[in-house]
């Protein structure tokens, strides 16, 4: 598929290991399902690798959907906060994701939570390009993957972003009042590897009339049931 | 435990808990009261102290984060944008009661530290965060105008 063509043209011009012509190598020791987030290995039944790919993609939108994980992708200026309400007070993103001249992020969040106001060194918004509030699972999928809608990382660059960057670890650690993303970020590394070494399949987009922010239903949907439920809820 | 903190250039040590917000330190251990108390949750503004030139609510900065930075709080904020702001703060008598303005007024210096001419939007998005109860919405937006040297006079 054309979205792998940056990855080869990269690999035959400076030899990059870790995007030969092969795809990303499947995981090899599943972590268990956990807190919410179902394992790799609970996919492994899918049949059709599309499918299962798809159904790996859906069980990252728990994640992907999630206010610890939208939040700070809002698809406007001002972030949000605990359920998904607008940020109070009314901060917005600036020029470097960062917060305005004289308001910026860092004025509140510091270097680690203190009481109810989270904390992180790294604690700044996406850029606008890269935001998903209120997008469809299927839309967030095609976003992602398209180096000028993610901040130019390539599929490795993007799974390593999901697995091992330290705000998107935030969202398994937030104070106390405020509810964890589910699973937990390895698992969700994880995911996204097998969904990458799937071959990145997405949903298709939700049929009908329904708007909003669109996530992988609360309650446990088998593997088998794979294509796309078309998810509509929207995120507490 | 014993924290060594430099405050508007002086060095001091305080016996605190790295935990304690450095609002309580600076009023109740070293009784530098102009720097306020509104909510106490980074709601207000009344609060703004800067920390190595950054704007920072000292009610939810933990004491312990801010030990060799230097913290500047309304009694010793200085230079040029300072001298500006303190001068339009008094020739427009912007301040109401008074409770919010030591942290508008470190919030207006910082933003015309990173912004020297802001425009309104700038002016609204740097300042959100300050809180004032008397609603001298309208004099400080004129007051920062007017240090930045484009004010109405
Ligand atoms: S007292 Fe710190 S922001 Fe209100
Ligand atoms: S002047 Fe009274 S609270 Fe602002």
């Amino acid at each position: 598929m054309s979205r792998w063509l940056p990855c080869a043209l990269l690999m035959l011009a400076i030899g990059c290991d870790d995007c030969g012509e092969d795809e990303p190598e499947p995981v090899a020791d599943p972590l268990p399902g956990t807190a919410g987030l179902r394992s790799v290995a609970d996919f492994a039944d899918i049949a059709d690798e599309e499918a299962r790919s798809v159904a790996l993609f859906e069980e990252m939108g728990k994640v992907l959907t999630h206010p610890r994980c939208v939040n700070c992708h809002p698809i406007g200026e001002r972030p949000l906060q605990r359920a998904g309400e607008p940020h109070q007070p009314h901060v917005v993103r600036g020029e470097d994701g960062h917060g305005a001249p004289g308001l910026p992020c860092a004025s509140c969040h510091g270097e680690s939570h203190f009481r109810t106001v989270p904390g992180n060194p790294e604690w700044h918004l996406a850029p606008a390009e890269m935001a998903w509030e209120g997008k469809s699972l299927a839309a967030i999928c095609g976003q992602i993957q398209d180096p000028e809608r993610n901040g130019g990382k390539d599929m490795e660059a993007l799974l390593e972003h999901m697995e091992s960057d330290a705000l998107v670890a935030y969202g398994w650690d937030p104070p106390e009042h405020l509810e964890p993303a589910p699973g937990s970020q390895a698992l969700f590394g994880q995911l996204a590897r097998q969904w990458a070494a799937t071959g990145a399949h997405c949903p298709p987009e939700p049929t009908g009339d329904v708007e909003g922010p669109a996530e992988a239903s609360e309650d446990e949907v088998s593997p088998e049931a794979g294509e796309a439920s078309a998810p509509t809820e929207k995120a507490e | 435990m014993s924290i060594t903190l430099t405050i508007n250039g002086e060095e001091h040590e305080v016996e605190a808990a790295p935990d304690t917000p450095l609002l309580w330190v600076l009023r109740d251990h070293l009784g530098l009261t102009g720097t306020k108390y509104g909510c106490g949750v980074a709601q207000c503004g009344a609060c703004t102290v800067h920390v190595d030139g950054v704007p920072r609510r000292a009610c939810v900065a933990p004491v312990g984060s801010v030990a060799g930075k230097a913290v500047v709080t309304i009694e010793g904020v200085s230079g040029p944008e300072a001298d500006a702001v303190r001068e339009a703060w008094t020739e427009l008598a912007v301040p109401q009661c008074g409770y919010c303005q030591s942290g508008q007024i470190m919030s207006a210096v910082a933003l015309l530290k990173s912004r020297p001419s802001p425009s309104d939007d700038d002016i609204d998005r740097g300042m959100a965060g300050n809180i004032c109860r008397c609603a001298t919405y309208v004099r400080i937006r004129r007051a920062i105008k007017q240090a930045a040297g484009e004010g109405e006079r």
